[in-house]
């Protein structure tokens, strides 16, 4: 199949079959426009993004596994980054923030020249929209590390331990370290409850925790955890020393 | 309230013996707080309730004790009368009009919970017509008949939405009705949804106020089934059990990606029709166990007489 240089890669994103064969039909009858790949929630998205490379993506709010808005904020660290116009059924706070952030979306039901109107001024969301979308996101389910021109998703309930370095976060999963600049504290705050601060650098998912153990070395005795599926240990700062009591 | 002095009157009256010298005394003070409080009614009326009988109770407190001040001083009467019983008795015989007002209120106005049930009307979540519509309209080139049900099962769900919904229905009606709903659920999840009738067939016939289920089951959908990629199964179990109804809805539960607030609201709603219709003998309660999400209910099982 050969594409005009003109023609408009889209990706559809939306977990409803019917939502999804109703844009499908709408775009077939618009000119300059091809449909590289549907995805069925937000991971999809970005995995199938990375990988067609889509220049606009028409991505639903409300999906399973993760949301619409958490995606468009990940997919700002693909490159180049695609352009996104947000499809809702109802959500009249994100109408809000769209609204007033000049950010582009579709009513459910979408009609074909609302459409149309819509693809020919879309436009990269800018970090300032994406930020004006955080209050009404919920916790994000993954963080995105971007490596080599990649973008890595991992689910929250996969990490192990975050630790904060010089300059980097030290991501660990069961099978390998990840890079992320992201800070510490904002991300206690945003996770609150699933992770322990088990020292001023270092937070910690507690179901990874299988034991604590003293190590004597260097003068003082030091309280380390030990953690599931992986040979090192995390140090536990004075301070925090209760909360091996407590477990 | 100014009508609470007038009727104090009366029950003073019957209350004493026909003695004039305590027509006399007490006459006076019924005056007095009679004229006092129509004066103030207006500013009392303002007032929320509370602060209104409290209001009428320190007025009379007042006059009564004023008056046997007055009395006392000027050896109007040759008895003393002892202040602190004229202001108990003063202030029992308000408390006892008030009290008798209030039955009568709760008594003769029905409109009052009439217009509750009306305001508590279930509600469906605007979510749920756009995205229906939006599948319906999907449907229409590819599958015209399939789009015609679902509209006519749309059609009759927000039918019965709008009625007006005071008056009991059998169970049978309202689990058509989710049926319907379920269908139209069904044309958006595809096989994410799956569902699980447990119906004893002695229950059809029991009296539930409509409107109970359905939202149970628009709550479970968008919170039990929609977060899962996979979907899940609804389990709804409906049995009789000491002239009793009982009603089991459950779902997957899914602990962070649930957002509760909408749930919350339509929870509370059903409580309080539970309540206006059967008082204290229904009883709607949640919990979560092995991983799904309960909503209980307990109803007098009525049947049509």
């Amino acid at each position: 199949m050969t594409e005009a240089a003109t023609t408009l890669r889209i990706l559809i994103a939306d977990d409803e079959p019917p939502a999804r064969s109703r844009l499908r039909d709408l775009l077939a009858e618009l000119p300059d426009t091809h449909i590289v790949a549907e995805a069925k929630n937000g991971k999809e998205a970005i995995e199938l993004a990375a990988l067609h490379q889509p220049q606009l993506i028409l991505l639903d709010i409300r999906m399973p596994v993760m949301d619409g808005l958490e995606a468009a904020a990940h997919m700002q660290k693909l490159q180049p980054a695609p352009l996104v116009i947000f499809t809702t059924a109802y959500d009249a706070h994100a109408i809000q923030a769209f609204d007033l952030n000049a950010i582009d979306y579709l009513l459910k039901p979408i009609r074909a020249e609302r459409l149309q109107t819509a693809l020919h001024k879309a436009q990269a969301l800018l970090p300032k929209q994406l930020d004006a979308l955080k209050p009404l996101q919920k916790k994000r389910t993954h963080l995105s590390i971007h490596e080599r021109g990649k973008v890595i998703l991992l689910a929250i309930e996969d990490i192990i331990y975050l630790r904060a370095e010089l300059k980097y976060l030290t991501v660990r999963t069961a099978s390998r370290e990840y890079l992320l600049e992201e800070s510490l504290t904002h991300l206690e705050t945003e996770f609150a409850g699933q992770f322990l601060r088990l020292h001023r650098n270092c937070l910690v998912a507690p179901q990874y925790i299988v034991g604590y153990e003293k190590n004597s070395g260097e003068g003082e005795n030091q309280w380390v955890a030990l953690l599931k599926d992986i040979p090192e240990t995390i140090a536990v700062s004075r301070r925090q020393q209760h909360l091996i009591k407590s477990s | 309230m100014a009508f609470a002095a007038v009727v104090l009157s009366q029950t003073f009256a019957e209350f004493l013996p026909t003695l004039t010298t305590l027509a006399a005394i007490v006459e006076p003070i019924l005056l007095l707080s009679m004229v006092s409080l129509y004066l103030l009614f207006p500013l009392l009326n303002q007032r929320p309730y509370w602060q209104g009988i409290i209001g009428i109770l320190l007025v009379v407190a007042f006059i009564s004790a004023a008056f046997c001040l007055l009395v006392n001083r000027y050896f109007i009467f040759d008895t003393i009368l002892s202040m602190p019983r004229a202001v108990l008795l003063a202030l029992i015989a308000a408390g006892l009009v008030l009290y008798y007002f209030h039955l009568m209120q709760r008594a003769y106005s029905p409109a009052i919970a009439e217009a509750r049930l009306q305001a508590l009307q279930a509600r469906i979540r605007p979510h749920f017509l756009f995205n229906s519509i939006n599948a319906v309209l999907s449907l229409i080139r590819s599958q015209p008949k399939r789009a015609e049900t679902a509209l006519e099962d749309l059609s009759d769900l927000f039918r019965v939405l709008m009625a007006d919904n005071r008056e009991l229905v059998p169970l049978s009606q309202e689990i058509a009705l989710c049926k319907q709903y379920l269908n139209i659920e069904k044309l958006r999840l595809d096989e994410r949804l799956a569902l699980d009738w447990q119906i004893d067939e002695a229950t059809l016939d029991a009296l539930i106020p409509p409107l109970i289920l359905q939202p149970l089951l628009e709550n479970a959908v968008y919170h039990g089934i929609e977060p899962l990629a996979d979907g899940g199964r609804i389990i709804i179990d409906i049995s009789s059990k000491h002239q009793d109804l009982l009603i089991d809805i459950s779902n997957p539960y899914a602990p962070e990606k649930d957002h509760h607030s909408g749930n919350k609201m339509a929870l509370k709603n059903i409580k309080e029709r539970l309540q206006l219709h059967f008082d204290l003998e229904a009883s709607l309660v949640t919990h979560h166990q092995g991983g799904r999400y309960h909503v209980f209910i307990r109803l007098p099982q009525h049947t049509q007489p």
